[in-house]
């Protein structure tokens, strides 16, 4: 009897704000294969999939209407089922209520089965089954000044406050970041019992206070796998990077062209070079237009540290192109000549296989993406 | 108990129920609510919230009035109808 071919390969997945898609690449990444849409008409805000079993699939969903969820499949999204119990704050006096979970992160390698959420407003969540019961982690939520520190609703974005950038330490489980928008960057080294911020270094908006934690808006930040002591990020005001045990972001930003600035949302780090990471601009100036600059994408990479940066806009439109990308809607994969790809908030998704120097758009037409993440199966 | 009230299930909820109209047993609208979700597992949270109010954009009907409260009483022979409020884009 003919066997199926097992899946294998490179596979992007993308949410949007109309449901999912999951593309698998041919080996060279040039062809590309859709499934989806899936959820069609659900507000996805990210789809991860697990690293660790290479197989569960976890997908936060809402709608307009709906309360939110999480979806799991074991089959590359051929099959879904609904979390039993998604994030969802304890009932209280005052309590709040989870809008959506923003962002999925797949735990250390030595706990299997555990995920952790951050949700809009912003809150911690763990799985401790593979995402399909949730439950409050840590004391963060209800903590006082924690809550203090999140602000209320019209300190976050226009989509809600949000918890993101749930970093484990490969080296230690108990070692994890987070990052809120806004409410700065915590740290903890044991296991989620005390918090501390992390915000020495980063500016806020001028006028402001920045020993004041709520006024810090770190975009998206990133740990580089190759070196879990060393992290990027991109914050409301300017690309940073700190290299641990120290305490203070240096604004690496400073060195891009002063044209372009050094505002943006998401942050891209290398697989196996912690001097490199890329980021995708996007115009910060007077009303926060939030496009790209002038209307003219382009993708900067550094490869030193953030010393110098190189614009990588090869294949991207040279103008009249006024979208931008989302915090979580670019990625990169392990490929030994590393595959970039971000989707956009008018609906394409392109995609580099040699680190930026030159991109091609493998679809058009989707919905606005709000997360891109890559995934190497079989 | 009141047996068998009729409910009317808006077009997002049918992933969980795969029918419009479906019944469930309860008293109160919230008993009614917690009956559904034991048929239809999953269900209630995407209506109502972690602190027991009803979601923003979803409405409840019982014989044709609007309802806001997981108390309002069940009666036997009530029809109940869930349905999205008039938003979106």
């Amino acid at each position: 009897m003919a066997r199926k071919a097992k899946a294998s390969g490179t596979v992007l997945l993308v949410a949007t704000r109309k449901g999912a898609w999951i593309y698998q690449g041919d080996a060279a990444r040039k062809t590309w294969r859709s499934s989806g849409p899936h959820f069609l008409g659900h507000i996805i805000h990210h789809l991860m999939l697990d690293p660790r079993d290479g197989k569960t699939l976890l997908a936060s969903a809402s709608t307009g209407h709906l309360g939110p969820t999480i979806f799991r499949s074991t089959d590359l999204g051929k099959n879904w089922k609904e979390a039993k119990q998604p994030p969802a704050f304890k009932k209280q006096e005052g309590g709040r209520t989870v809008n959506h979970t923003f962002w999925l992160t797949p735990a250390h390698k030595n706990e299997p089965k555990v995920w952790y959420a951050g949700t809009s407003p912003q809150g911690l969540f763990r799985s401790e089954d593979g995402g399909i019961t949730w439950n409050e982690f840590s004391s963060i939520n209800d903590d006082k000044q924690y809550r203090e520190w999140m602000g209320r609703e019209q300190d976050g974005t226009p989509d809600g406050p949000k918890m993101h950038s749930v970093i484990i330490d490969p080296r230690d489980p108990k070692h994890m970041y987070f990052a809120m928008s806004g409410g700065g960057v915590h740290e903890t080294v044991d296991g989620g019992k005390r918090w501390a911020p992390l915000i020495d270094g980063m500016e806020v908006v001028g006028g402001f206070d920045p020993k004041t934690v709520t006024f810090h808006d770190p975009h998206c930040v990133r740990m580089c796998p190759s070196n879990p002591d060393r992290l990027y990020q991109q914050n409301h005001c300017g690309i940073y990077r700190l290299d641990r045990p120290g305490k203070v972001w240096k604004r690496i930003g400073k060195t891009m062209p002063a044209k372009v600035g050094d505002v943006g949302f998401p942050m891209v780090v290398h697989p196996r070079d912690d001097e490199r990471c890329w980021v995708l601009p996007m115009d910060g100036q007077t009303v926060w237009p939030r496009t790209s600059v002038e209307g003219k994408p382009a993708v900067y990479g550094t490869g030193n540290g953030g010393k110098s940066w190189t614009r990588l806009d090869s294949g991207l439109p040279k103008n009249a192109a006024w979208w931008t990308v989302k915090r979580q809607a670019f990625a990169a994969d392990t490929a030994a000549a590393v595959g970039l790809y971000f989707g956009t908030t008018s609906g394409e998704l392109w995609a580099s296989r040699n680190e930026g120097k030159a991109w091609s758009c493998i679809a058009r037409h989707l919905p606005e993406i709000y997360a891109v993440e890559t995934a190497t199966i079989g | 108990m009141t047996d068998g009230i009729k409910i009317l299930i808006a077009s997002p909820l049918l992933s969980y129920t795969g029918a419009n109209t479906v019944e469930a047993r309860g008293t109160t609208l919230g008993a009614l609510l917690n009956d559904l979700d034991a048929r239809y597992p999953g269900i209630r949270f995407r209506m109502v919230d972690e602190q027991d109010q009803l979601r923003r954009h979803m409405r409840f009907f019982v014989n044709g009035e609007i309802v806001k409260s997981l108390g309002h009483p069940i009666k036997p022979g009530d029809e109940v109808g869930i349905v999205q409020a008039l938003s979106g884009g």
